[in-house]
């Protein structure tokens, strides 16, 4: 057996992984339909809380590989020091509501695979949106309405609901600038 | 003087009207001269009826003879439907200025799901750039050939504007042959085959909504969208009036249309005005909502509101 | 039956057959005729787009000469025809010539309509019974009405008296008398539904005055006298007839009296929008003074203002009204004038700035302006084989067979 054949795989093996969050968070941007529209991977969310509307949501915009949280963090002892880190997630900018957040304000420091809420209830990833609207209300109201946020699908019938973060990224919530499409021709161009 | 045309296509009778109609184009057919173009299917073309007249069984006729036209014309095989109204159904359409970042986004997405002209240019979606604080009322400040590196741009906001489905349509008011109407679910389609092009509609439009075909169009036949409706997205000729019908195609199939589902900020809604629970219904009944000229009194379903 | 045949060779001969002037104005005419008709061709098969209309602003050159003409049409009629009423002597004996411009300028104005479709071959579409007229909701169906009833209204009065002429007979008042009444409110029928045309359109705040119906219908009492002065002096300069100068003065009169009220009511209308200087003002002032740097239309309205202010002194002043080298003067001053303001001064600022604030300068492109002078030389054609015949029947030089004649 040659040595080069089994370099091979492993390079392809390595580029996946160097590529993939790259796709995943680009689609945690705003340009996000492609993985959105895919509706194979759709669930039905709001199943335990009577106070959300039947819909369907794609999984969670996670980076590719880092969910389950818990397959590095079951061996850590959390620290539950405000920090900065320095060891992993350098690349996480947290800009939201300024300096007064930090990771376990929302990120569960004893079962890392869960977000909790501020009375301490822990969430599944997918229920996200109860996390977030425990501060944006009126954003979560109107998203429950189908009025915050896209919906694609069926205006009558199955709706297309995204959570959250697949517009916005919980890290750094505001909208990034896009490149506008091309103007209109003006009409003493059109000839 | 004039007769009204039936608002139910279905169920002809051959009245004296429809008689003297009939032979009137028998004879005017036997003295058309035999061109190049007048084999039957120009004179079919030719001596098309009114949409509303025709029985179903002669729509039928006329969107398996479109069909045929167009897959013929564009290499691919082409729908035409006819889908009519959903009974207790009447659209309405929400956007939200607080959102709207000016990204075109949707009059891109319109042009390939309505199949308008690329060249010469056809948009049904205007998007209106303002400054803040400048007076907007008479649209004068507006810029719609804006063209920064990234928007939304400081201190601007942005306004797309397009047909806005008024229950009172001052352009189906003018129009001299019928040929554009309100349909029972709200939307105003214009027959292709009926409109002479005068323009009339285009003067009478407060909105800058309706369209011309200065040109014959002009649509890649790969970029060509064959699912398409007769009073909507099938391709048009050269001297019609065009415009937006809430991509009837879409939404009489129940599905949201193309630049709702397109804008990457949700500022777009749409659903049954008639439905209290409704993404639309909300919208009016929660937001501040307005609607474009209300003084002209054309009352629009089209509904700007800020939702922040 | 043979009679008839007889009498209709009589009647082609008599338009077939003339000098060399004739011949040569015609083959003038027809050279413009037949670039238009080349141009109009051009048109048919690459579209609208030849044009320099574009959905910003989507009536130009067009509807402006059509808007022209329908007042040529509206006041030829109401200036003469009284005259057979009243027996105003002088002018009653010119009526028919007004007649026949009012004729000629209805086809006219059909015929700038069909240029401007962009399926003229589904004219049908707008016919009642047959097609699918929207009356009354459309004021452009109104105005299909309108201009075929008055066309039909003028050909058969003035060939009803031609012929009657041609036979040596003079024409019954009776048969005659009620077409002539209905045909003056009709006149003014004609020229308030074309300008409800555009008046209706809350869309266009410009066109949305109450004020644009009397508007058209003083400055058509000031174009289509105008036409009418000029092509009295040629009339008959170059044929038999005699058209006393008493004619051509009153007529000069009632011109300058139509002007000041014209002038008066374009007063108005300025005073309004300028004082109360409402966001309505936008269209009056890019044609005055521009908009946003936009100015292409500015000098034109400024000659238009300059010409008719001169033209209205000198029709007023009765020292240059009575001389005709003032009076033409007046005359080509009025003329022109009002075929600005009323054109394209009209049109244009309906769609500017269009119903979204944009500004698109809209000017004429050579395939508009051709088309154009393609359809005025087919007018004057028209025009001119109409007088052609009419002329010797009303002099009594040509006279149709029949059986009374011959027994006679």
């Amino acid at each position: 057996m040659r040595r080069g054949s089994a370099v091979l795989p492993i390079f392809i093996l390595i580029t996946w992984i160097l590529v993939l969050p790259v796709i995943a968070l680009d689609s945690g941007n705003t340009d996000h339909q492609d993985t959105s529209n895919n509706t194979d991977t759709v669930y039905k969310g709001g199943s335990q809380n009577p106070d959300i509307p039947d819909f369907f949501v794609p999984p969670p915009p996670f980076s590719e590989g880092i969910f389950p949280c818990s397959g590095c963090h079951k061996e850590m002892k959390p620290n539950k020091q405000r920090r900065k880190l320095e060891m992993f997630h350098q690349d996480i900018e947290l800009k939201h509501a300024g300096p007064q957040q930090w990771c376990l304000d929302c990120h569960n420091a004893d079962d890392r695979d869960k977000l909790h809420l501020i009375d301490g209830r822990l969430i599944d990833f997918k229920e996200s949106y109860l996390l977030c609207g425990q501060c944006h209300g009126t954003n979560f109201r109107d998203w429950k309405a189908g009025v915050h946020g896209k919906r694609t699908g069926e205006w009558n019938g199955k709706k297309l609901y995204r959570l959250c973060v697949h517009c916005h990224n919980p890290h750094q919530p505001r909208f990034k600038p896009l490149a506008p499409k091309p103007p209109p021709v003006r009409p003493e161009d059109i000839k | 003087m004039s007769k009204k045309i039936r608002n139910n296509p279905l169920g002809i009778k051959l009245n004296r009207r429809n008689f003297i109609k009939g032979s009137a184009m028998g004879l005017a057919a036997s003295a058309l001269p035999l061109t190049k173009k007048a084999d039957a299917s120009f004179l079919d073309v030719f001596f098309q009826k009114h949409f509303r007249e025709m029985s179903k069984q002669e729509i039928q006729e006329v969107l398996d003879r479109f069909e045929k036209t167009y897959s013929e014309e564009y290499g691919k095989k082409v729908s035409v439907k006819a889908t009519p109204a959903i009974p207790g159904v009447l659209f309405g359409y929400g956007l939200d200025l607080s959102r709207c970042i000016g990204c075109r986004r949707c009059v891109y997405a319109c042009v390939g799901e309505n199949n308008q002209s690329r060249d010469p240019q056809i948009h049904w979606i205007t998007v209106l750039r303002f400054k803040n604080g400048e007076k907007w009322v008479d649209l004068e400040n507006s810029e719609s050939y804006y063209n920064p590196a990234e928007v939304p741009e400081p201190d601007h906001f942005y306004m797309p504007v397009q047909c806005q489905q008024c229950e009172n349509p001052p352009c189906v008011r003018a129009c001299p042959t019928q040929a554009t109407w309100k349909e029972p679910d709200g939307i105003v389609v214009v027959d292709y085959n009926w409109c002479i092009g005068c323009r009339y509609c285009m003067a009478a439009c407060p909105y800058g909504a309706r369209h011309f075909n200065w040109s014959k169009p002009n649509i890649p036949p790969d970029e060509l969208n064959p699912e398409t409706h007769y009073l909507g997205n099938r391709p048009r000729y050269n001297g019609v009036v065009e415009k937006c019908t809430f991509c009837i195609q879409r939404t009489r199939a129940g599905k949201y249309p193309a630049c709702v589902e397109v804008c990457p900020v949700g500022a777009r809604k749409f659903g049954n005005l008639l439905d209290p629970a409704s993404e639309i219904r909300y919208c009016i009944e929660n937001k501040r909502v307005f609607r474009l000229k209300e003084d002209l009194n054309t009352y629009p379903k089209f509904y700007y509101f800020f939702a922040t | 039956m043979a009679e008839i045949i007889r009498n209709f060779f009589k009647a082609l001969r008599q338009i077939t057959i003339g000098d060399r002037k004739y011949y040569m104005w015609l083959a003038f005419l027809s050279f413009f005729i037949f670039v238009g008709l080349a141009a109009y061709v051009q048109q048919l098969n690459r579209g609208l787009i030849v044009t320099a209309m574009r959905d910003q602003v989507s009536w130009g050159l067009y509807i402006s000469n059509f808007t022209f003409l329908v007042g040529v049409a509206a006041a030829a009629v109401v200036l003469v025809v009284p005259a057979y009423i009243y027996n105003f002597k002088p002018i009653k004996e010119i009526a028919i010539l007004g007649e026949m411009l009012a004729t000629t300028a209805v086809i006219l104005c059909i015929l700038f309509v069909m240029v401007d479709m962009g399926q003229p071959t589904r004219i049908w579409h707008l016919l009642p019974f047959v097609g699918a007229m929207n009356f009354p909701s459309s004021l452009l169906a109104w105005d299909v009405v309108v201009l075929s009833g008055y066309l039909v209204i003028n050909l058969t009065i003035f060939l009803y008296a031609l012929y009657k002429l041609s036979l040596g007979k003079e024409y019954s008042l009776q048969f005659i008398a009620p077409l002539i009444i209905l045909s003056i409110p009709w006149a003014v029928g004609i020229h308030t539904v074309t300008a409800f045309l555009y008046n209706g359109l809350s869309a266009r705040p410009f066109w949305n005055a109450s004020i644009l119906a009397p508007r058209f219908l003083a400055s058509a009492f000031c174009s289509g006298p105008a036409i009418m002065l000029v092509l009295f002096q040629i009339i008959r300069k170059v044929s038999r007839i005699e058209i006393e100068d008493k004619a051509i003065f009153k007529i000069a009169e009632l011109i300058a009296y139509a002007m000041c009220l014209n002038l008066f009511l374009f007063g108005a209308e300025v005073f309004k929008e300028f004082y109360s200087g409402s966001i309505h003002l936008a269209p009056m002032k890019y044609l005055f003074f521009g908009l946003h740097g936009k100015t292409s239309m500015v000098p034109w309205m400024w000659w238009s203002v300059i010409l008719n202010i001169t033209a209205l002194i000198l029709f007023l002043t009765p020292s240059t009204r009575k001389n005709f080298l003032t009076l033409n003067t007046a005359c080509i001053c009025m003329l022109m004038g009002i075929y600005i303001e009323k054109g394209m001064g009209v049109v244009v600022p309906g769609f500017v700035p269009t119903t979204l604030g944009e500004i698109y300068e809209y000017s004429p492109t050579n395939y508009e302006i051709l088309i154009t002078m393609g359809i005025w030389a087919l007018g004057a054609f028209i025009y001119t084989l109409m007088l052609k015949f009419a002329i010797p029947v009303y002099t009594g030089e040509l006279r149709f067979e029949s059986k009374k004649n011959k027994t006679a």
